[in-house]
């Protein structure tokens, strides 16, 4: 009976993790009505620059963080305003191929410079570090600081949608571009913002996944799938969901390879499957339909 | 027909005349390929059966993503399914190989119906990636199957290779006339069926959904009827896929990089032409065989060159070409011709 | 000296012409209204205005500066603001969100919350709802205040009475004697033409892309804008 209750502890703890994944996403979706494909990409992308920080200066991967995330702030701001605005439009199929052709572009250019070598960000002891919470079971301190990052910043990001005046701007664009114009909000800008900020978070969680995981150039699709999933299953309502989302993934991944280790992802996937054909629109949905 | 007004006669015309001419060089480039046995060494002979079978998957999704406007990520799926059911039906059962492409077809068309059930709830870009997740299903299941050879695959067993035909060379000309037969078959079906009032309904879905909605063109039933059908071809262009390689595994069935392919060829070629995959299917083998020296590198420059064309001529390098000279090998639409009073 | 001067307008969307060599003027303080039919192109130059169309013009300054090809964010900045047809308001946003976007730019003003609320005390007691959940009405107030809240110098409204009762349209118009008040040029366009014209200093009838009619509407008969307004033809 414990086992299973640490399963399910650690697929909560994990969840945090897919939840990171998938704010990003989420706030691509949201605000510009874009399905980024490159966004596991972007995650892996971010842990290869992390490495690079950490093998060029030494520095812990944590500490890397203070280089990572602005580099890949800035290049998702360019990338949105040079690449994926003129994408943008009634036609949906743009941004959908452009975003696919250009997560082969960065899985195969990372293959080219890093080899499709198993890499990993390593933080020494701490990362085997547990608190024992009863005799049998233990968390992880790494996984418990990844979940409550991952839950400050959601509450951080909720905060900045709903209480200052680029996340109204933010909303605003996302309801209406042309008359958010009228409103002296460059649409265009804004777009860049928002992908900026999705990539602060793709930077941290691609931190996060090289300490936790080994990582090489082709783990990226996984990623997009279960941010995806976390997406999908917490609904479009708030980052709340997404979160929710998040850790049923994790829970239903870890409770699978419990039964099985061939079944963990399979699991998960099945999961998101069985909530898409019982409730289409995700558990939290948004009460607004557009 | 013709319709006479006050000012002139209108005529609704669907060939053209590169239509005409191409349909003669078409007949003498079939027959030529039809002969590829007594002409071609073996080497060309594999080349040429990848590039149809190549050309018939990029078929089956211009179709479904160019003109159903279901932009699907996750074809690999059917691929996939199509090799395991080639296998499945070779080793269980006395069909023939060569009848169990048809018959992959069916089943692939059968399992599309519980996953569009779940897939179309999705909208838009989210529809893409919610049929990849399902190819991953796929990939995960059949690598549980152990009678299927689990995750590391199985061969195609020896007696079932010998019933296509004896020798070697009798088996290399069967498959490629096979695979001929089938990229055939595609093209004719998916130019027929887009000439039909089917494709003029569809053609409307692609420009506008809501104005085809008001026109009373059922969008979902169309739709519906496109990814089904689109999963029997892709299906069975799998089972065709497999035939020729003789050995699967799930991570070779189930592989991305089928729908990839396609997608950047369609993307290249031209999306909604029937001409466009045909000019993809070239380009992409033409610089596959001087580039594939440079691995990564070659997939790089498809991937620049799919995004730059997506961003700078979305119709592709054939609706370039048919906007500048006018040409269309495969009238599917039609056009009105005026011809003033005398 | 004009506050907006338009020399030799033309305007496409696509291959369809919309307007053909408007010449339009405006003084500081001024009221002025463009009427006319449905597709005379009103719209069209209100979006030329706001850049939101691409255009070619002789000469189109505001305030002494030429502001042909600005993009249509920079334009409220410079102290044009608009009241979109339809109102157009964010569903996202509240009500009282949806003003506060209204001085996104940050143009120093007199106009605030406060004020707004004062113009329109219904919509304070609403500010927690969402925009779109309002009246008809009532989401027009929105509009206009959340045009007032850029502290414009000129105030753009485009189809203030659409869709809206008469009793309501009553309404809205008694708020423009105060906002003029406050020094605020207004360009109305309106197809509700008994309403222009008793707001306006000056009107402009667009007929078919062209102007028909300019002048001042107390000298104006009623043969001479119904002529103006649906063409001689008819």
């Amino acid at each position: 009976m414990i086992e299973w209750v640490n399963s399910i502890l650690q697929g909560v703890l994990t969840g945090g993790l897919y939840a990171l994944f998938a704010t990003g996403l989420a706030i691509i979706f949201g605000v510009m009505r874009l399905v980024n494909i490159t966004h596991g990409d972007f995650i892996v992308l971010a842990a290869f620059v992390a490495l690079v920080v950490v093998e060029g200066t030494g520095v812990g991967p944590f500490i890397s963080l203070i280089a990572v995330i602005p580099i890949m702030a800035v290049f998702g701001y360019v990338l949105q305003r040079g690449v994926l605005n003129p994408t943008l439009g009634p036609d949906l199929l743009p941004p959908l191929l452009v975003t696919f052709g250009l997560s082969i572009v960065i899985q195969n250019l990372l293959l080219e410079v890093f080899s499709a070598d198993s890499q990993r960000l390593k933080i020494g002891a701490f990362e085997t570090l547990s608190i024992n919470l009863t005799e049998d079971l233990a968390v992880g301190v790494f996984p418990l600081i990844i979940f409550v990052t991952a839950v400050v910043l959601i509450f951080a990001i909720q905060a900045v949608f709903n209480r200052t005046s680029l996340g109204r701007a933010f909303r605003a664009t996302s309801d209406d571009p042309v008359t958010a114009q009228l409103m002296g909000i460059d649409h265009r800008h804004v777009y860049g913002l928002a992908m900026a900020l999705a990539l602060v978070l793709v930077a941290i969680a691609g931190v996060f996944l090289g300490v936790r995981t080994n990582f090489d150039p082709s783990v990226g699709p996984s990623r997009l799938l279960f941010a995806f999933e976390a997406v999908i299953m917490g609904g479009l309502g708030s980052l709340w969901g997404t979160l929710a989302g998040g850790i049923i993934l994790g829970v239903a991944q870890n409770i699978g390879a419990k039964i099985d280790p061939g079944f963990q992802i399979l699991a998960g996937h099945i999961a998101f499957l069985v909530v898409l054909a019982i409730r289409p629109n995700g558990l939290f949905p948004r009460t607004r339909d557009d | 027909m013709i319709e006479a007004t006050a000012q002139g006669r209108y005529s609704v015309i669907r060939s053209t005349r590169a239509s005409r001419g191409g349909a003669v060089a078409g007949i003498v480039l079939l027959l030529f390929l039809a002969a590829a046995p007594w002409w071609a060494d073996r080497a060309t002979m594999r080349l040429l059966v990848e590039i149809f079978y190549i050309l018939a998957l990029a078929q089956m999704w211009n179709l479904l993503a160019g003109y159903a406007g279901l932009v699907s990520v996750g074809q690999q799926a059917f691929v996939g399914l199509g090799g395991y059911m080639l296998f499945a039906l070779a080793i269980f059962t006395p069909v023939g190989a060569a009848w169990s492409i048809p018959l992959a077809g069916l089943i692939g068309a059968v399992v599309s119906l519980p996953v569009a059930f779940l897939v179309f709830r999705l909208r838009g870009h989210y529809f893409a990636i919610g049929t990849w997740v399902v190819a991953e299903v796929f990939l995960l299941g059949f690598a549980q199957i152990q009678t299927l050879g689990g995750g590391s695959g199985i061969s195609l067993p020896v007696s079932v290779v010998r019933d296509i035909a004896a020798s070697r060379s009798g088996r290399d000309a069967v498959i490629y006339l096979v695979a001929l037969a089938v990229v055939i078959c595609i093209i004719a079906i998916v130019y027929g069926l887009l000439r039909s009032r089917h494709g003029l309904a569809l053609t409307a879905i692609r420009d506008s959904e809501e104005a085809s909605a008001s026109l009373g063109v059922d969008n979902f039933r169309a739709k519906l009827m496109i990814y089904i059908f689109v999963a029997f071809g892709t299906t069975a262009i799998g089972a065709l896929i497999f035939l020729t390689k003789l050995r699967i595994s799930p991570a070779a069935a189930f592989d991305i990089n089928w729908t990839t392919t396609v997608i950047f060829i369609v993307v290249i070629g031209g999306i909604g032409t029937i001409e466009g995959p045909i000019i993809g299917t070239l380009i992409f083998f033409l610089l596959r065989e001087p580039l594939a020296q440079f691995g990564t590198w070659y997939l790089i420059l498809l991937g620049l060159v799919a995004v730059v064309i997506m961003l700078k001529a979305p119709q592709g390098i054939w609706g370039l070409v048919a906007e500048r000279w006018d040409l269309r090998f495969f009238p599917v639409q039609r056009r009105l011709r005026f011809e003033p009073p005398d | 000296m004009s506050l907006l001067a338009v020399r030799n307008l033309t305007a496409f969307y696509g291959d369809f012409q919309a307007l053909f060599g408007i010449d339009f003027s405006l003084d500081e303080g001024e009221t002025v209204a463009v009427i006319g039919a449905n597709g005379a192109g009103k719209s069209t130059f209100l979006r030329s205005v706001t850049g939101l169309v691409k255009y070619a013009a002789d000469e189109f300054t505001y305030d002494g500066r030429s502001i042909a090809g600005r993009k249509a964010s920079d334009i409220p900045g410079l102290g044009i603001a608009m009241v979109p047809e339809g109102r157009r308001l964010f569903p996202s946003l509240s009500v009282e969100e949806n003003l506060v976007i209204g001085g996104y730019d940050g143009r120093p003003g007199t106009w605030s919350l406060d004020r707004v609320y004062g113009m329109f005390p219904r919509l304070k007691e609403r500010r927690d709802n969402p925009g779109t959940a309002l009246s008809g009405g009532e989401q027009q107030m929105v509009a206009i205040g959340r045009a007032l809240m850029a502290n414009p110098k000129l105030l753009l409204c485009d189809e203030l009475s659409l869709g809206l009762a008469p009793i309501i349209i009553k309404d809205i118009y008694e708020s423009v004697p105060a906002i003029k008040a406050e020094g605020v040029s207004l360009l109305i366009v309106e197809q509700d033409i008994n309403q222009a014209l008793e707001v306006a200093d000056r009107v402009y009838c667009f007929q078919e892309g062209r102007i028909s009619l300019e002048g001042n509407p107390a000298q104006m008969s009623r043969d001479d804008i119904a002529n103006a307004y649906l063409g001689k033809s008819q």
